[in-house]
């Protein structure tokens, strides 16, 4: 796996997401640049979701501009998403990201050694040919990672990847995380886990009511937040 | 003998003539079923994958339509293939292919609604990971087809109920003519009309042995490509 960020930084500018007169994204300015793992962070509805579901192109911005390595307008093909809950497709593990290797173009006859490859790395290679959708969350998260890394992905955003998963699946996903980010892939990671914010990020924003809240390394932002808003979700004060 | 005992008989011994019938009633709805197939399936994928204007009116319409009373099919299809009507020289009424035509409009609105309904769940279900992974529009709907396709055999076995136990299209556009138009439905209203109940008796065991056994066959090749596919 490489990880060339020429598509990087990606730069959000006064980016802004509107539904039925609800603002999700206020006015987002943001630049995302190589380097260790950018943590998403904020209470529910902060718009952390919305966020990457509009790095993904999944969602039209309603205002502002969004570019890619300087290009605006880009769609990068090296980018991949896992979503909060995954849907699996009905097939095997192995199929699904046989699957994903296919709509990323590999071609026919490396597809079945890659497939084994990324499950390996996930750590699902002893799961393969087991239905997908009768793998547990935790299995179906790391398979949902299998399939992202199929595109030999720049730029990793994973959605919550681990809500709602016990610690043991959750610690799982983090080694995963740590291994892909090492080997120069870019994470963006939303998660509302203070501890696996701390235990993974390089740099943390915040967001809160659609806004951006903060944007700083991530002992900064432990140590001396500068807003009102971080210092309470840090304390474990209800951010309403 | 009772009329049992004889229907008994009549199935037992293989009677030529009802196994004949047989066979066509099978010939007849089995084509229906997969013309229908061929065109449903994919008319009803596009419409849940596509929003065009009329698109909820046509839904609307689609699921009236699979209670299209049969006998209105039967006269409708007549109307156009009687020697006097717009494909009269094609000279199809009163032979299985007409039959078969009926069933197909009675058959692929059942098909199609129930496939855009299952489409259309599962797309909401797979459309931000295909989204994600990239994949082109003609792939989406081969991708949804395929996962839905132990669904989409229920489907099948739907509209293969309907057709198996149609009568009132096929008896109108076939003429229920001994040795080339009779089916087991149609057979088993005239043998019933005219007192011969052994035979009718015979063709409604065999028409339910013959539906039971697909649906058996149908449900087992279901469980066992869920145990592989999930």
């Amino acid at each position: 796996m490489r990880a060339p960020a020429s598509d990087l930084p990606l730069v959000f500018s006064n980016a802004s997401v509107m539904r039925r007169d609800i603002t999700i994204l206020d006015s987002i300015t943001l630049t995302i640049a190589p380097g260790p793992p950018t943590i998403l962070i904020g209470p529910n509805g902060s718009g952390k979701t919305t966020l990457l579901r509009v790095a993904m192109g999944l969602i039209p911005l309603s205002g502002g501009s969004i570019s890619w390595g300087g290009r605006e307008n880009a769609s990068p093909e090296r980018r991949a998403i896992t979503f909060q809950r995954p849907a699996m497709l009905r097939r095997s593990a192995c199929a699904n990201v046989r699957y994903a290797l296919g709509a990323a173009a590999v071609p026919r006859v490396q597809r079945h050694k890659r497939a084994a490859e990324l499950l390996t790395m996930v750590g699902l290679d002893a799961l393969a040919s087991r239905p997908a959708r009768r793998l547990s969350g935790g299995e179906q998260q790391r398979l949902a990672l299998a399939r992202a890394l199929a595109r030999d992905p720049a730029v990793l955003f994973l959605d919550e990847p681990t809500a709602s998963l016990d610690p043991y699946a959750t610690k799982a996903i983090e080694d995963i995380v740590q291994v892909v980010g090492a080997r120069g892939v870019k994470i963006v990671m939303s998660t509302h886990d203070l501890g696996q914010a701390r235990r993974l990020a390089g740099d943390v924003v915040m967001l809160h009511r659609g806004r951006l809240v903060e944007n700083t390394p991530a002992p900064e932002f432990f140590l001396t937040p500068l807003t009102e808003e971080a210092r309470k979700f840090i304390a474990g004060e209800l951010l309403v | 003998m009772t009329g049992e005992e004889s229907a008994l008989q009549l199935v037992l011994t293989a009677d030529p003539a009802l196994w004949a019938i047989v066979r066509l009633s099978l010939l007849v709805s089995l084509s229906a079923v997969l013309l229908a197939a061929a065109i449903g399936v994919p008319a009803g994928a596009f419409l849940a994958l596509t929003r065009f204007r009329g698109r909820e009116a046509t839904i609307v319409i689609l699921n009236a339509l699979m209670g299209l009373p049969p006998v209105v099919v039967g006269l409708a299809i007549f109307l156009l293939l009687s020697r006097s009507g717009p494909l009269g020289s094609w000279g199809l009424l009163f032979t299985p292919q007409a039959m078969v035509i009926a069933q197909i409009v009675l058959v692929t609105p059942i098909i199609a609604a129930l496939t855009r309904q299952i489409i259309e769940d599962l797309w909401v279900e797979y459309r931000d990971e295909l989204a994600a992974m990239n994949v082109g529009a003609l792939r989406r709907v081969t991708t949804l087809i395929w996962d839905a396709r132990f669904s989409l055999v229920t489907v099948l076995l739907a509209g293969f109920g309907r057709a198996a136990a149609e009568v009132g299209a096929i008896i109108i556009v076939g003429g229920n003519i001994e040795g080339f138009t009779r089916t087991m439905t149609t057979a088993i209203a005239l043998e019933t009309s005219k007192g011969d109940l052994p035979l009718a008796i015979g063709l409604g065991v065999v028409l339910m042995s013959i539906v039971v056994l697909i649906n058996a066959l149908a449900w087992g090749m279901r469980r066992a490509g869920e145990r592989y596919a999930g």
